[in-house]
């Protein structure tokens, strides 16, 4: 069944200049440099990246909190508004769950009042104080009148973060973007917060975007996973495709970091993260690319190419496409996983 | 605006008061730390803690006895004490006996009416001119730090010249242009001391603004009016009702300057006024202590008292102030 | 382990010397005061490190893993009780004159902080919070100073010339490594690293564990590594102890301890970071119900009753010790058969 995406992004670009970078005539931040992403409804993607890569920047444009320098975002089949009363009625369909539970919610409101807030804002018909506690009840918190009047700090992280996510189903979105939503979070109290929210995923058919650095949380939940690099996406698949059989060399190099992965040798890639005002030439990633620094690249003959022409993403397989020179020739040496079974075809 | 302290007091207000709302760098897991001071207090909390602290109730109580002194002072001498025409038969400059607890002045008035009545004054006239300070001070700053970008430049701008201007020249000048009342006093002191609220509120707001709350509020469809008023106000308010309570002493201490130098009403008896009129009067050569004496230790004892309060209510607002 | 000859004495102290752990901490017991009352952080902690060795201690929030790493260089807040012992190199750190304190704080044993980022001074130049740290222990003169600080920075990885900067300046990978090359300007024997990779990116965070490693390779520095983090502990450290509420409630091999828990609070620490590639971890996130206990209000008997899928009536009446569990290995849990 095809359905239509909840939000197709087409070759959105967004900048960011300071002051001071206009005064010096320095290159702005080029944060999101030409993205292509869809999204179905009840399937959950997750953006991963490193710091700089732009995921975060993303997922505030998607919510109406960036404005792209270019480019198209829709939901549901229109462009985003740009007026304030157009993007108030836009932002009661697209919500948000923060990474810091403790700061995303006022200390001077009561549970109840937090949960509520978006419900008065939008003026959602209906006794409020049942949709509140229908809200909390959803997220795990019962029986939700007992948290009516209590307040963030006297609750623990993991159920503060079941309120933001109160908060944001309340208003029955169409999609979620959760940013980090575990990071801050006792290690044992993650997988409650990630069923949770897996399982929202499977009644509502909400559609959801999490953003996050863990694989292994991609792993967990995501139905697909986007990697982004220097605000571009440079692998986009099924989860299983992606952190099984990778094909871009930045994700391979992330997943051979990831401790308890064996079977990769560890390619530790030299430098920070790179600066969104610098983006090299050609392929953004051909100075830590380690197939560049390890002279394949010049084996296979694709050096120069990764230095001067910057890679668009080429499907490989049905759903999974990759952004890289190497990946266009069939065969790739170098560190790599063993192959895997078949991942099955995603069902949407 | 002088400032007898010499600004020593006023930045340690601001510094200590910025503190207030100062967010915690996220930690992963450790939700629990010692030091969970943003827990917001019920108003009955605040009074407990603040009751509790030796500052708040030692201040609080020295603030009620002079605050009561000056109301019921109908009950405690007659008003009629202060006109000059009805202390003719008196003794001037007469030290205290029983008739005259605190003596009289040069006029023969006794000291103890001057005293009672000039407090009433001092009070008044600090607490207006704090009050009129901070509501153009809150307003300014607020709206310079919500809104940013130039409205703020402009805005800070003009705080700035305000913050600039001489406070003795001012008063100077306003005096002779305007009558010399006491809205005049409060005029002028209003003026001179609302750039250093609009700073103070200005940089939590810019704080405050950056919160992920305000955020999610913002995430969720909230407009400007329903951020400011739903989550900026009540995050600063509690500064700004500390800073009011320091700032009331600066005042009264200025409202002293200008009753002393005679830029005051000279209809009304203030401390101030009092004071400067033992100084015309040659009182500390004569050696008539009981003439300057007392209006000099009211102002000190309701300045610090004034302080005292102000800071307990800091360190209830802000456990991160108190002293281990 | 070398054996005396009874003939000769120095031999046979040298050899009580070599054989001395670097660090024995025995029975710790550490608790705050505050104004809402006594907070128990650690409550009776055991264990021994030799020269060289490295272990992981590895537990979410109220488990005490910071308290007692604070407490190993006695840099516990004013007023915390502490009961039991800390010897470092056989030296009590509890019952040393300050003068004897100061000098063994980062000389034998050195810390590298949480939130490292925010334990540099912003307005001093890095070379010259370094350079401190040396100066403090050994006042040899400016220059040779700087020359160490040059040889710290490289053993570190970081190009000489970042001497010059300021923290702000730097990336939180960069000032972390300045936070090592400080915790090493004394060449201590022990280092503890308090969640030295936490906020930093993966690639950043696998940089600073490998430096971790090889500078414990190349300088045999005994190392404990805490962390909430599981699954790094497994390649660096190669003992592995589990903290709740105040205890150590696992022990043993890291690899052991990780592919094969015994206590039910290791089995659900280690499945809540998940196998990429392994299937039963697909859709499936696995956790525990409930929150790491509020060390103010401990449950009787065993603190992780309430949130154990394994408990039995059994669990509340007592507060199981660690029994052995396999080679090496113990688990602080009545259920767990001893092995052998």
């Amino acid at each position: 069944m095809t359905a239509e995406p909840i939000i197709e992004v087409r070759d959105v670009h967004v900048t960011f200049e300071s002051k001071r970078a206009r005064r010096k005539h320095a290159a702005p931040a080029r944060a999101v440099d030409g993205v292509d992403l869809e999204i179905m409804p009840g399937e959950i993607v997750a953006l991963v990246g490193e710091s700089g890569c732009g995921k975060t920047t993303l997922a505030r444009t998607l919510l109406g909190l960036e404005r792209p320098a270019s480019g198209e975002i829709r939901f549901r089949g229109t462009p985003l508004p740009h007026s304030t009363k157009g993007l108030r009625t836009y932002r009661r369909h697209v919500q948000i769950v923060f990474q810091d539970p403790t700061g995303a919610l006022n200390p001077r409101q009561t549970i109840y009042e937090s949960v509520a807030e978006g419900l008065r804002i939008h003026k959602v018909p209906g006794n409020e104080k049942d949709l509140v506690a229908s809200a909390l009840s959803r997220s795990g918190l019962r029986p939700p009148e007992r948290f009516f009047q209590r307040y963030p700090h006297e609750v623990s992280g993991g159920q503060r973060q079941r309120v933001v996510i109160a908060g944001a189903i309340a208003l029955e979105p169409s999609l979620i973007v959760a940013d980090e939503p575990v990071a801050s979070l006792d290690a044992s109290v993650r997988g409650e917060i990630l069923r949770l929210m897996l399982g929202l995923v499977q009644q509502t058919q909400v559609a959801m975007i999490v953003v996050t650095h863990d694989l292994g949380l991609a792993w967990n939940v995501a139905d697909r996973i986007a990697v982004m690099y220097l605000g571009r996406i440079v692998e986009l698949g099924t989860t299983e495709d992606v952190l099984e059989a990778p094909k871009h060399p930045y994700t391979r190099a992330l997943l051979s970091v990831v401790p308890e992965i064996e079977r990769m040798e560890p390619q530790i890639l030299t430098g920070e993260p790179p600066d969104p005002t610098r983006i090299p030439p050609g392929c953004r990633f051909h100075p830590r690319c380690p197939l560049v620094v390890s002279g394949v690249a010049a084996e296979l003959g694709i050096l120069e190419r990764c230095q001067t022409e910057d890679p668009t993403r080429v499907q490989m397989r049905t759903g999974h496409s990759v952004a890289c020179h190497a990946a266009d020739l069939d065969a790739v040496p170098g560190p790599g996983p063993t192959p895997g079974p078949e991942p099955a075809e995603t069902a949407n | 605006m002088t400032d007898p302290t010499g600004g020593a007091f006023e930045s340690a207000r601001d510094s200590a008061l910025a503190e207030v709302m100062a967010p915690d760098p996220p930690a992963p897991g450790s939700r629990r730390s010692l030091n969970w001071s943003r827990r917001r207090k019920s108003a009955g909390e605040v009074w407990r803690e603040f009751w509790a602290s030796g500052q708040g109730k030692a201040g609080l109580i020295i603030l009620v006895v002079f605050v009561a002194m000056a109301l019921l002072a109908p009950l405690i001498t007659s008003s009629e004490g202060l006109k000059v025409t009805n202390a003719l038969g008196n003794k001037q400059n007469a030290p205290p006996s029983w008739e005259f607890p605190f003596g009289t002045d040069n006029d023969g008035r006794s000291v103890l009416t001057l005293f009672v009545w000039g407090a009433r004054i001092s009070l008044f006239v600090g607490i207006a001119a704090t009050l009129v300070a901070i509501f153009i001070g809150s307003f300014v700053g607020i709206i310079a730090g919500y809104a940013g970008g130039r409205t703020e430049g402009v805005l800070m701008r003009v705080t700035e010249w305000f913050l600039v201007i001489p406070f003795l020249p001012l008063a100077i000048v306003l005096a002779s242009v305007l009558s010399r009342s006491l809205s005049t006093i409060i005029l002028v002191i209003g003026i001179t001391s609302w750039p250093g609220t609009a700073r103070l509120l200005r940089a939590q707001v810019l704080s405050v603004k950056e919160r992920t709350f305000v955020e999610r509020a913002r995430a969720l469809g909230a407009g400007h009016g329903r951020i400011v008023g739903r989550h900026v106000l009540p995050s600063v308010l509690p500064l700004v009702f500390a800073n009011l309570t320091l700032t009331v002493p600066i005042a009264i201490l200025s409202e002293t300057t200008l009753a002393f130098l005679g830029l005051g009403d000279p209809l009304r008896v203030s401390w101030g006024q009092t004071l400067g009129a033992s100084f015309a009067a040659g009182a500390t050569s004569i050696g008539a202590w009981w003439y300057y004496l007392p209006p000099g230790l009211g102002i000190v004892a309701v300045v610090l008292a004034f302080t005292l309060c102000g800071r307990a209510l800091e360190e209830v607002l802000n456990p991160n102030l108190r002293q281990r | 382990m070398s054996t005396a000859s009874a003939a000769d004495p120095a031999a046979s102290e040298r050899a009580v010397v070599a054989d001395r752990p670097l660090l024995d901490v025995r029975d710790l017991h550490v608790t705050y005061s505050s104004r809402e009352g006594e907070i128990p952080a650690v409550r009776g902690v055991s264990f021994t490190l030799r020269r060289g060795e490295t272990l992981g201690l590895a537990g979410e929030s109220g488990c005490g893993k910071s308290s007692l790493a604070a407490a190993v260089l006695k840099l516990l807040p004013q007023g915390t009780k502490v009961e039991g012992e800390v010897l470092l190199d056989g030296e009590n750190v509890f019952t040393m004159s300050p003068g004897r304190l100061r000098a063994v704080r980062w000389t034998e044993a050195a810390i590298v902080f949480q939130g490292a980022m925010h334990a540099l001074n912003p307005v001093w130049k890095v070379k010259h919070q370094i350079a401190e740290a040396i100066q403090l222990h050994d006042p040899i003169g400016d220059k040779a100073a700087q020359a160490r600080v040059g040889e710290l920075l490289e053993q570190v990885g970081l190009p000489g010339r970042r001497a010059d900067a300021y923290p702000h300046q730097l990336s939180g990978g960069q000032r972390q490594r300045v936070m090592i090359a400080m915790a090493l300007a004394c060449k201590p024997h022990l280092l503890i690293a308090d969640e030295p990779t936490t906020a930093l990116d993966v690639m950043v965070q696998a940089q600073v564990l490998a430096l971790l490693e090889q500078l414990q390779e190349d300088l045999g520095l005994a190392m404990v590594f805490i962390t909430h983090d599981l699954s790094v502990l497994t390649s660096c450290c190669r003992r592995l102890a589990i903290m709740y509420a105040g205890r150590v409630v696992e022990e043993g091999p890291s690899h052991a301890v990780f592919d094969h828990p015994q206590h039910p609070y290791t089995k659900a620490l280690a499945a809540a970071f998940p196998t990429i590639g392994d299937m039963r971890f697909r859709r499936a996130p696995l956790g525990l119900a409930g929150d790491p206990p509020d060390p103010r209000e401990l449950p009787p008997g065993c603190p992780f009753v309430p949130r154990c899928s394994e408990a039995i009536d059994a669990c509340s009446d007592a507060e199981p010790a660690l029994r052995v569990a396999g080679p090496m290995r113990s688990a602080a849990c009545i259920r767990v058969e001893a092995d052998g």
